[in-house]
């Protein structure tokens, strides 16, 4: 019981540390353009592909360093010859824009790399077990995962609220117009936090390819979840969508790991046969765990619309 | 009223009304001129599309909702439509099948009047969040819920079994048809008339400013929230009616993929029109149908049209019909077709020439075993010799280079044809 608990936790921080990797970059680009990019998760697969492309011709090394680049010149692009051009269609066009890329690139990607998952391997360096808890061997390769998720976010919160740059991007977030006039160039600012963003999510996507599946649906599975992390942390909030991520990141492994149902809690129902109701009272809680982040985006919703740390509803 | 007044509103009301006889005269002979089974199959399809994009453009097009979740409403229409029918079949009730899409519509209004209310406090970047959320929560417990949804196989029904009328089997496929476009029709004379009610005028009101409705006294989150409960409604019309079409209802009703092409019919059509809707519904089917005989990756290029309607026209097809009336009318539409066929030539090359990459890349990629002989527009291209890349990439440069300089000169005879319209009295 105590292995599976210190077992869970550390997978749950692992998978909320990938998340916050993820959403803290949907959450800035959120709150400088003021637009959902639909397409985030689509990064993050484009960043685990290039990852295993190149980690086959160069090693999974440079890859680390080269794929989230390739990604982030890609959003960077996006930003400059697509979404600026939308921008002034509003919003919903500029949604559904991101939503119509996210499409695409998932068809790109079923193109060039097929339907099958890839053989995304961890690298050898890392290929040994770091410790083990109680009877089970933790791989080294998630310690590492779970290190440079950590120093990223580090690394983030300190050129954020330390460095010059990270204060003009404050300041973009909300007062772009005096930034602009301060003589700092907003739309390259903008094109650059994009890149950065989605270059982010390639990282996550790098890391995370050989430890998760590497496949052609893996950003339509990621990106609601994406969403409603951000919906719950509160829209345009990074210290929200780090609590929303780790909440959510151990919500999911624990879940998972356990095998309750009410039947094995209150007994079987005296009931014969399968009814919607056997179907409920027999479902054990690792079955329902892909469902649980949704109900609890719907249960925020009831009770706080603005998500944990939020402060504007939209 | 003056009687100049009444002429017009009779020739309006006039105008009404032969539009709509029109349209249910075309359906009646439709099958008389295309009588083979695919072409009824895909008449039916559409049919369905449009109710469907239709119940979606109340939300989008008419209440500024951009829904993520459609579908929802729309496979649980079906769902229960299947269970009806298997209860009515099983219990000998005296209802015939052309009722049974009422009950889809039933089933469709309870869930939204279930879930709209916490779905519409807001609209915007939220309401769309919320709607995929709601989504993936109901797509992942259509697996979990086995007894109802039928796991992966899904739930079956046989529409012959119903009790009948008029000696009615509903087995062939030309009375599918029929009840299709009959529903089809109702569906969208009732849809149509609620965007003439002040309730529908209330919903445009709360799309285009929700504070102003506040301050004339009504709540904008129960406007939405009656918007989305009769977007629930006929949405499960058109769930219920695809059931009875295939006698299967699936998880695939309430995937993500359902909800993207309601979306993609809508927006390619035009929300900002009742008609376009109605047009990208028949468009996207059609497409649909007619690409994926055609090429392997046929999403793609869904995706890529959608893009470039999002990018190029916000209006979409009909927008862009509309934009021409009063071109049109004022009769300026020479110099303007003159730079469209202009612009014809050069665009047409640079799509051939992405097509013909995107083609080349999949065969390398996809089916690299195979003959590499491929067929597009009629000739057939070797994708291993480089002869064809070469050609590949000289339409994408050499096209795009010239269609430039050609767009701009559409843009320009546009707007002047647009501008002496307007001198002339004809604004829209």
């Amino acid at each position: 019981m105590l292995e599976l608990i210190a077992i869970s936790t550390l997978n749950g921080i692992l998978f909320g540390m990938l998340l916050f990797l993820m959403a803290s970059g949907l959450t800035v680009i959120f709150s400088m353009l003021g637009v959902l990019n639909f397409a985030h998760a689509s990064f993050y697969m484009l960043g685990a592909f290039f990852g295993y492309q190149l980690s086959r011709w160069i090693g999974f090394w440079p890859a680390l360093v080269i794929a989230p680049a390739l990604a982030g010149c890609i959003g960077a692009a996006v930003e400059r010859y697509g979404l600026r051009n939308v921008h002034k269609n509003g919003h919903v066009a500029e949604l559904l824009f991101t939503f119509g890329l996210a499409f695409a690139i998932e068809e790109v990607v079923q193109m060039i790399w097929g339907k099958a998952p890839m053989d995304y391997r961890v690298p050898a360096l890392l290929d040994f077990p770091a410790f083990t808890v109680f009877s089970t061997n933790y791989p080294a390769y998630k310690m590492f995962m779970l290190a440079v998720a950590v120093a990223i976010f580090v690394a983030l919160l300190v050129v954020l609220k330390k460095t010059r740059i990270g204060m003009i991007v404050q300041a973009a977030l909300t007062h772009p117009h005096m930034v602009g006039h301060l003589g700092h160039n907003v739309g390259r600012i903008f094109m650059t936090v994009f890149g950065f963003g989605t270059a982010l999510a390639a990282v996550a996507g790098v890391i995370a390819g050989p430890a998760l599946v590497t496949q052609s649906n893996m950003a339509g599975l990621l990106g609601p979840i994406l969403f409603v992390v951000v919906v719950v942390g509160g829209l345009g909030s990074l210290p929200g969508a780090f609590i929303a991520s780790l909440l959510i990141g151990l919500l999911q492994t624990f879940a998972v790991s356990i095998n309750a149902s009410l039947a094995s809690v209150f007994g079987p129902l005296a009931t014969s046969g399968p009814s919607l109701l056997s179907d409920i009272w027999n479902v054990s809680i690792a079955q329902i765990a892909p469902v649980l982040p949704y109900m609890l985006l719907v249960l925020i919703l009831i009770f706080r619309p603005m998500g944990l740390l939020g402060t504007r509803e939209s | 009223m003056s009687t100049q007044d009444r002429n017009s509103s009779k020739g309006a009301n006039l105008r009404f009304y032969g539009i709509w006889i029109s349209t249910a005269v075309v359906l009646l002979v439709l099958p008389r001129l295309f009588a083979s089974g695919s072409s009824l199959t895909t008449f039916s399809l559409i049919g369905i599309a449009v109710i469907f994009a239709l119940s979606y453009n109340i939300l989008l097009g008419q209440t500024g909702m951009l829904s993520f979740g459609h579908a929802v409403y729309y496979g649980l229409g079906g769902f229960l439509a299947i269970h009806g029918m298997n209860l009515i079949a099983a219990s000998k009730w005296p209802v015939p099948l052309p009722l049974v899409p009422l009950i889809g519509g039933f089933a469709g209004l309870t869930f939204a009047l279930l879930l709209g209310w916490v779905s519409t406090r807001r609209s915007g970047t939220v309401f769309a969040m919320i709607s995929l959320g709601l989504a993936e929560l109901v797509g992942s417990s259509a697996l979990i819920l086995r007894s109802f949804f039928g796991g992966e196989a899904g739930v079956t029904a046989n529409r012959t079994k119903l009790f009948r009328v008029f000696d009615l089997s509903f087995g062939p496929q030309v009375q599918i048809y029929y009840l299709v476009a009959l529903w089809a029709l109702i569906a969208a004379i009732a849809m149509y008339a609620l965007t003439r009610t002040p309730l529908g005028r209330m919903c445009n009101a709360v799309r285009d400013n929700p504070e102003r409705v506040q301050f004339v006294g009504y709540d904008p989150h129960v406007v939405r929230y009656i918007a989305f409960c009769f977007s629930g409604f006929f949405a499960g019309i058109a769930g219920a009616l695809s059931a009875i079409n295939f006698e299967i209802a699936n998880s695939a009703y309430l995937g993500a993929a359902q909800s993207g092409i309601v979306l993609f019919a809508a927006y390619i059509g035009g929300i900002g029109l009742f008609f376009g809707p109605i047009i990208g519904a028949i468009f996207v089917t059609y497409l649909s149908l007619a690409l994926s005989d055609l090429t392997s990756v046929w999403q793609l290029y869904f995706g890529l049209i959608f893009i470039a309607v999002v990018v190029f026209a916000p209006g979409g097809i009909a927008g862009v019909m509309m934009r021409h009336r009063p071109v049109l009318r004022a009769g300026r539409m020479g110099p303007v077709l003159r730079s469209y066929a202009v612009a014809a030539l050069p665009t047409l090359a640079l799509l051939a020439g992405c097509v013909l990459s995107i083609e080349v890349i999949v065969h390398h990629t996809v089916n690299a075993t195979d003959d590499p002989h491929i067929r597009a527009f009629g000739m057939t291209f070797d994708t291993a010799s480089p002869m064809t890349w070469l050609a590949a990439a000289t339409l994408v440069l050499v096209g795009y280079a010239v269609a430039r300089p050609a767009w701009t000169y559409v843009g320009h005879s546009f707007d002047e044809a647009l501008i002496a319209a307007r001198a002339k009295g004809y604004l829209a």
